[in-house]
């Protein structure tokens, strides 16, 4: 057991650090989402042309091929330096390494390059309106059509959708087939006739979030990732992308709001009051454990390719703090963090979808006492 | 960063959870139970493992495993919730080896790292095997201090598995961290009575049926279990971060054992209550075994003085550090 960096760690680490110094990212423009997105967008250029915006990828697709840990202290290093996550980060995340997994060459050779210097955007049409935690009930159909496919249907909770020019779009090929096996993959054009968006307003009054209405979409042969009526596997292995890679840019942030928190707490002498004390202890172990657990799911992802049973644990562990951290704040903080415009009043609300996207608890806790633990399928 | 046991820490554990298994069955407690005593044979094989020494550097007799080995010894007691003066005697000497003055060290640790003498632990109103050992090694918040040939009064506690006393005596004080290594290691018993509870529990749920189907298969109950993992893994996590720090970093055990403290005494609670209750009827009965777990998290953590004192410690520890940026 060693809790600290090893020595290429820290190099690795000290590099990125001494690139994140150097590059001045201007000030977040505050408001504009079209604006804040074209400031994520340039700093993912920037990112690119230091040869830094996909450190785990493989050095021949243009990354440095790092190892499991360097990439989680790459995120780290980006959410302590305050810079944003670049603009094409399921692209990323997500897009790239599905298609390095499941690609034909042609689509490598298609794909991957402009996803690292954010020239393409990516987004993920996965979710449908009667098909969220049961995924494999999406009715979203693709539809034979002479050497392509004609694809229609509604996808829901698209982020990124109105900037994006490709989408991961999980489609029914077979309606007959049994509901796993009918799915298709496919790599969809979103610059055309067929796809509209639609901007999807949330509680906290802004759009991260799009409405897609898919209707006559075409795609071809060559967009379609990882064969006819293998939608399911290939959506599998860019589901457990999604899980590693944010993990722990969300589990820093989490820890600059709680250090806000509790600077603002200790300025205002509330410290001396044990109660307090005791409930920001609480919030600061549960932030201490969530990096802890991811670290030790990380060792066992290096060792034996895969997390052991801590792993399925972290986003749970991560909404639920988070949610317990921005509870807290309104609560110590009165109702200065309730006025409209305070940062805290937005974090409460935003946090409130944290235990529904990406999994929600209730699917999570299905996941652990059915994978984990070998507990019977649930009622 | 290698955030988990190396092989030679593992094959402590798989050594220990074998022989746990055979000669310290929960079915032994009930004996023990009864007649107030320790199995003398089992207590001789540990010392013949050289376990009482795990953490007794080698000059002394011990086998110089560190706060880790000897965490991973006590996860495996914890989870047999065996019937021995190992948490105590280990755990004194761990303390003792690593904060106790050179004298301390010379004239203690042979002795327990051979057998022939025990040590109790815990604090002068709850020590744990203080009745007859050699030395105590009694905590009181911040503060440690060593009590040799302690004169004890023992009392039976919830727990007729363990034997407690209170204390009196002179001590002589340990140096600063003692306290938080000694905590340190009563939240890795607690690690494994965790796991223990959970790992029962898992079993039971799958086994009984109701209303046709095993009740494993109600979410009301595969969630509890999965929550029953949660606050388990937690307290292993931390737990093991404490005796890391203890071996490694010790700027940072004050701080890792806190942690450690609130995360097993909350997981303990939780997780031993949860057990009892997926039990159903049957994890009310002395038969069921499930209660020993939850009688022996309840003296581990009134020994550990509850979460509370330790998260107000965390609190304060994260307010400082943030006004300091």
């Amino acid at each position: 057991m060693d809790l600290t960096f090893s020595e290429s760690e820290r190099a690795f680490r000290d590099e990125l650090r001494a690139w994140l110094d150097s590059y001045d990212p201007g000030s977040e423009p505050a408001g504009d989402e079209d604006a804040h997105y074209a400031w994520r967008r340039d700093f993912q250029r920037a990112l690119a042309d230091g040869g830094w915006a996909a450190v785990h990828w493989p050095v021949e697709y243009g990354g440095r091929g790092a190892t499991i840990m360097e990439s989680a202290i790459f995120f780290e290093e980006l959410a302590r330096a305050g810079a944003p996550l670049p603009a094409n980060v399921l692209g990323l995340l997500l897009a790239g390494p599905t298609i390095m997994s499941w690609g034909t060459a042609e689509q490598k050779d298609r794909f991957l390059a402009p996803i690292l210097t954010a020239e393409e955007i990516w987004c993920q049409g996965f979710s449908e309106p009667d098909a969220g935690s049961d995924l494999a009930s999406l009715k979203t159909r693709a539809i034979r059509d002479g050497n392509g496919w004609l694809i229609s249907g509604q996808k829901v909770w698209t982020s990124g959708a109105q900037y994006s020019k490709w989408c991961m779009l999980l489609a029914r090929t077979d309606p007959d087939a049994p509901k796993h096996k009918g799915l298709s993959y496919f790599l969809l054009d979103m610059e055309q006739e067929g796809v509209q968006v639609r901007p999807l307003r949330q509680i906290t009054g802004e759009s991260e979030f799009n409405e897609l209405f898919i209707d006559g979409a075409v795609a071809s042969d060559g967009q379609l990732l990882g064969g006819l009526g293998n939608g399911w596997k290939v959506a599998l292995t860019t589901l457990m992308n999604e899980r590693a890679g944010l993990a722990f840019f969300l589990q820093v942030r989490l820890r600059q709001l709680l250090d806000a928190l509790s600077a603002e707490v200790a300025a205002a002498g509330m410290l001396d009051d044990s109660g307090v004390a005791e409930r920001l202890g609480e919030v600061h172990l549960r932030a201490e454990v969530l990096r802890l657990t991811a670290y030790r799911g990380l060792t066992a992802t290096e060792k034996y390719g895969q997390p052991g049973p801590e792993g399925s644990l972290t986003k749970w562990m991560w909404s639920q703090t988070n949610q317990q951290l921005t509870e807290l704040a309104a609560q110590l903080l009165g109702s200065s963090a309730l006025r409209a415009a305070d940062r805290w009043a937005y974090e409460l609300l935003r946090a409130r979808g944290n235990s529904i996207e990406g999994g929600t608890t209730e699917v999570l806790k299905n996941i652990v006492a059915e994978r984990v633990l070998g507990l019977p399928r649930a009622h | 960063m290698r955030f988990e046991l190396s092989d030679d820490h593992r094959e402590i554990g798989r050594v220990a959870r074998e022989l746990l298994a055979v000669r310290a069955p929960m079915s032994a407690l009930h004996e023990v139970a009864v007649t107030g005593e320790y199995d003398g044979a089992l207590w001789g094989e540990m010392v013949s493992l050289g376990w009482p020494g795990i953490a007794i550097a080698e000059k002394h007799g011990g086998q110089g495993l560190g706060a880790i080995g000897l965490a991973v010894l006590l996860e495996e007691l914890g989870y047999a919730c065996a019937a021995a003066p190992l948490l105590s005697t280990a755990t004194a000497a761990a303390a003792i080896q690593a904060y106790g003055a050179e004298e301390h060290r010379a004239r203690w640790l042979p002795g327990l790292a051979a057998g022939e003498t025990t040590a109790g632990i815990g604090s002068r109103d709850l020590a744990a095997d203080a009745d007859g050992a050699a030395v105590a090694v009694l905590i009181d918040g911040d503060r440690a201090e060593l009590v040799p040939a302690p004169a004890t009064e023992p009392f039976r506690s919830i727990d007729p598995a363990r034997r407690f006393a209170t204390v009196r005596g002179d001590g002589e004080p340990l140096a600063a961290g003692a306290a938080d290594l000694v905590r340190a290691a009563i939240a890795a018993e607690l690690v494994g009575i965790c796991q223990r509870a959970l790992d029962m529990t898992v079993a039971y749920v799958k086994e009984r049926s109701q209303f046709g189907v095993p009740v494993g298969s109600f979410q009301a109950v595969s969630h509890r279990c999965a929550e029953m993992l949660l606050h388990t893994e937690s307290a292993r996590s931390a737990a093991y971060f404490a005796a890391w720090a203890a071996d490694a970093d010790r700027e940072r055990l004050r701080e890792a054992s806190a942690l450690a403290s609130a995360a097993a005494a909350e997981a303990g609670r939780l997780v031993t209550g949860s057990a009892i209750q997926a039990h159903g009827g049957i994890g009310f009965t002395w038969e069921a075994d499930v209660h020993w777990l939850y009688k022996r998290a309840q003296l581990d953590i009134a020994m550990l003085g509850g979460a509370r004192r330790h998260l107000i410690a965390l609190g304060r520890i994260a307010g400082e550090r943030a006004a300091a940026r």
